[in-house]
């Protein structure tokens, strides 16, 4: 029966069909769905977690396939950063289990750091990558992926990119592959305990054994050559394939398309470019394509011309797109329907109104910022943010995010810039789960050292960002249990911070008093501002804005809150608006009114 | 490539752009086609432009539309309505929702007014170059008694164009069997309008 599926949950059932024992991972924007739907199918017959960080998911998968299980650990690309050391140690002690990575980039970017390349890491730590076009083939790639890594007791990756992960696409359900019960551990201490001997006698039948892959994996369904009557060629890989597949048609150049692009397909790639003078090269991210295919020029001294991100033909940052491929394939070889807009030259466009991402109306983390900035209004601070919404408290008119690096790195960061500048104020702003995931031993690390700096940890009992996914501070699991609440202020506690103070950030004068006293304070002081996403608790009745507003726009200026706006942009005195759909009735916006003019309305 | 349908829609996060286009899609796969769509998913849907690339058809391959390829364009803002009129191919439909949501970025100070949209968009008609149906979403929803139903009354006028091949009866079908029992009067009554 065909499903229409978006391309993680394609992943999640691909991974369920080939029996699938344990499912792990980290939240990660666009990887989050394939552990949520792994999780959602679930009859019983395996175990999933959302792992405290991807380094524990990496090390929770491992240990399940040493015990022969069939595992998949999940993460963006940013996670694989965390998760690469216990990965390339174990891309030498290998598995038993069959374990799928899946790793999802994030061209563009759209919601990341980076524009890092799963392929490259693959390459780095000599592990197969399976590279899917669309959630169709990532879902028949699950099961040979799992059949790859148990024939050669490896780890391999899947790679989706953004585009594979969130479109949908309709997918035919294929039956389910039955297997045996994990034979579990067996112990095997020249197997399962990594020396320096055992090392560099597996890194031989790893060369080895990827140099035998190079070869059978040219005969893969995955990487595919279609030959030509002219001598031009186009190689491929990702999204890239499907819009010059549709773009190609039925021209008469050859197209390589690459599925599984490490071990790369060497045999495939030689025919390839045997059967062309020039080639162009089509892929998101790193030239890796393009350097695979130089390379293998020089080994081979075929004589063709390789074009692409290296040679400045192709853009070497952000997202490939139908309109770029389309301009690439026309002018490399004049190929391409050209299609006509709508969109007249002649006729000036209006200025569009500029949308950037903000924290929504109501949320928690908008009055903690704002508590922070007018307690340190006239004093010299820095305010060290970290990954979450609370990222987007750098936005005007906030603006309280002066710096943001990766998870966890508000707390440490903090402490550099203190030693430097120790007359400064140093604010360190963390999320509950990222708290969880990467801020313990920054906390430690200040402790120890007796640094000064400000935590303010912004609690707000759920993992936003990502789409509201359980911690352990929330103590729900993923197999529908609860837990023991893991509580932050026993955690700092016990490492030794002695100056902690809980406060709700609604409670705007309490709220700036906390972060006056922790300011003048010296060592570590922490302060938790606790009180839930919108998303996970009930709306009070809207705010409403009384005939008594003077058009000052100071609610506007000080909190950005985006359910507030002027009645008319255009009229300097105009007074301002609540709209009663988006407003959840925090009521900042009336504590910072200064002649009393919003009230809570009634329901 | 004849039969393929390309479909753009788009507004700010938050309006229900996701679920017209799973809509469609179901629509279409019910009609034994084949469906693809692209969304906007992450940190862009906090208040940010929403864009869902909708491809029906057979033999779909790329994932997302490329300009001058689309046949119509629902916009749920007159603003992102123009800021896609790029994707749209000469003579193509744009199904617009008049009503402007202004971000906070206008109320502090940069200009944006959804009238000055509309007045774009209805250049482009008197030239022959697009075909407008323009919709008071807001007045309609407010008559349907939710705003939540916005993306169903523009759905509704997409089908009723008939660009997409696929008529509102086939809708209606596809939200009976995907909505819980609960919606299904309201968004019924929203597809008729």
């Amino acid at each position: 029966m065909k499903q229409f599926l978006m391309g993680n949950e394609a992943i999640a059932l691909g991974a369920v069909r080939a029996g699938v024992d344990l499912v792990c991972g980290y939240p990660g924007t666009p990887s989050t769905e394939v552990l949520e739907t792994a999780a959602k199918h679930n009859d019983g017959s395996y175990y999933v977690e959302w792992s405290v960080n991807e380094k524990a998911a990496m090390e929770v998968a491992a240990g399940a396939a040493y015990a022969g299980a069939r595992v998949l650990v999940t993460m963006k690309q940013v996670g694989l950063n965390v998760a690469s050391d216990p990965l390339m140690s174990l891309a030498y002690v290998g598995v038993k289990g069959g374990m799928v990575i899946l790793v999802a980039d994030d061209p563009g970017p759209i919601s990341s750091q980076t524009e890092q390349d799963t392929r490259v890491f693959a390459q780095y730590s000599k592990l197969p990558v399976f590279d899917p076009a669309d959630p169709e083939e990532a879902y028949r790639m699950m099961a040979d992926a799992y059949a790859l890594s148990e024939a050669y007791c490896t780890p391999v990756f899947m790679r989706p990119t953004t585009r594979v992960c969130h479109g949908c696409s309709d997918i035919e359900l294929l039956p389910k592959i039955e297997r045996k019960k994990p034979e579990g551990f067996i112990k095997d201490t020249s197997r399962w305990v990594i020396f320096p001997r055992l090392a560099f006698a597996n890194h031989q039948k790893i060369e080895a054994r990827n140099e035998e892959l190079a070869h059978t994996l040219s005969k893969s369904e995955y990487n595919i050559l279609k030959k030509g009557s002219i001598r031009k060629g186009v190689a491929a890989g990702g999204v890239s394939r499907g819009y010059a597949a549709e773009l190609l048609g039925d021209a008469d150049v050859s197209f390589l398309e690459v599925g599984i692009p490490f071990p790369f397909p060497e045999d495939l790639a030689v025919e390839f470019l045997r059967s062309c003078d020039e080639v162009l090269v089509l892929e998101e991210l790193s030239p890796y394509i393009e350097r695979e295919l130089t390379y293998l020029c020089g080994k081979h001294h075929i004589n063709c011309t390789i074009r692409g991100k290296l040679t400045g033909d192709v853009q070497n940052a952000g997202e490939n797109s139908a309109a770029s491929i389309a301009s690439q394939l026309e002018k490399f070889a004049r190929i391409g329907a050209k299609c006509e807009s709508a969109k007249p030259l002649d006729i000036e466009v209006p200025t569009l109104p500029v949308r950037p991402p903000v924290l929504c109306a109501g949320c928690p983390h908008r009055a903690s910022f704002y508590a922070v900035k007018k307690a340190m209004k006239g004093r010299e601070a820095v305010f060290c943010g970290d990954i979450g919404c609370y990222t987007l408290g750098n936005a005007k008119p906030l603006d309280m995010v002066d710096t943001c690096l990766c998870m966890g790195a508000d707390v440490t960061v903090a402490q550099g810039l203190h030693r430097i500048e120790p007359d400064k104020v140093h604010f360190s702003f963390i999320g509950d789960s990222t708290f969880f995931a990467s801020g313990i031993t920054g906390v430690v690390n200040a402790v120890y050292n007796q640094t000064d700096i400000v935590l303010v940890v912004l609690d707000n009992s759920t993992t936003a960002m990502t789409g509201h996914q359980p911690h352990p501070g929330t103590a729900k699991t993923m197999m529908g249990n609860v837990s023991e609440k893991i509580s932050i202020e026993a955690v700092l506690r016990a490492i030794g911070v002695s100056s902690i103070e809980v406060v709700d950030p609604g409670e705007l004068t309490e709220a700036v008093e906390a972060v006056k006293r922790a300011a003048d304070m010296t060592g570590v002081r922490v302060i938790i501002f606790r009180s839930p996403c919108i998303a996970v608790s009930k709306p009070t009745p809207a705010y409403i804005v009384k005939d008594n507003c003077i058009g000052c726009r100071m609610c506007i200026r000080e909190i950005g809150c985006p359910a507030v706006s002027l009645v008319s942009a255009e009229d300097k005195k105009s007074p301002v608006t609540i709209d009663a759909s988006l407003c959840y009735g925090c009521g900042l916006c009336a504590k910072v009114c200064p002649t009393g003019a919003i009230e809570r309305g009634v329901k | 490539m004849s039969t393929t349908k390309n479909c753009l829609i788009c507004g700010v996060g938050g309006q229900g752009t996701v679920l017209a286009s799973k809509l469609i899609a179901q629509a279409a796969i019910d009609m034994g086609l084949s469906a693809k769509t692209a969304e906007t998913i992450g940190m862009a849907q906090r208040g940010g432009s929403v864009v869902s690339h909708v491809r029906i058809g057979e033999n779909l391959s790329a994932p997302m539309i490329g300009p001058g390829e689309a046949d119509i364009i629902i916009g749920f803002e007159p603003g992102e309505a123009v800021r896609c009129i790029d994707y749209l191919k000469k003579g193509g439909t744009v199904i617009v929702n008049t009503n402007a949501t202004i971000p906070v970025t206008a109320s502090l100070g940069m200009h944006y007014e959804g009238a000055e949209m509309i007045e774009y968009l209805e250049k482009l008609e008197s030239r022959g170059l697009i075909n407008l149906i323009k919709v008071d979403g807001e007045a309609i929803c407010h008559e349907l008694g939710s705003q939540k139903v916005l993306n169903v009354v523009l759905l509704g006028k997409a089908a009723s164009s008939g660009v997409l091949g696929i008529d509102t009866a086939r809708i209606a079908e596809v939200i009976k069997a995907r909505l819980p029992e609960k919606f299904h009067e309201i968004n019924l009554r929203a597809l008729k309008v």
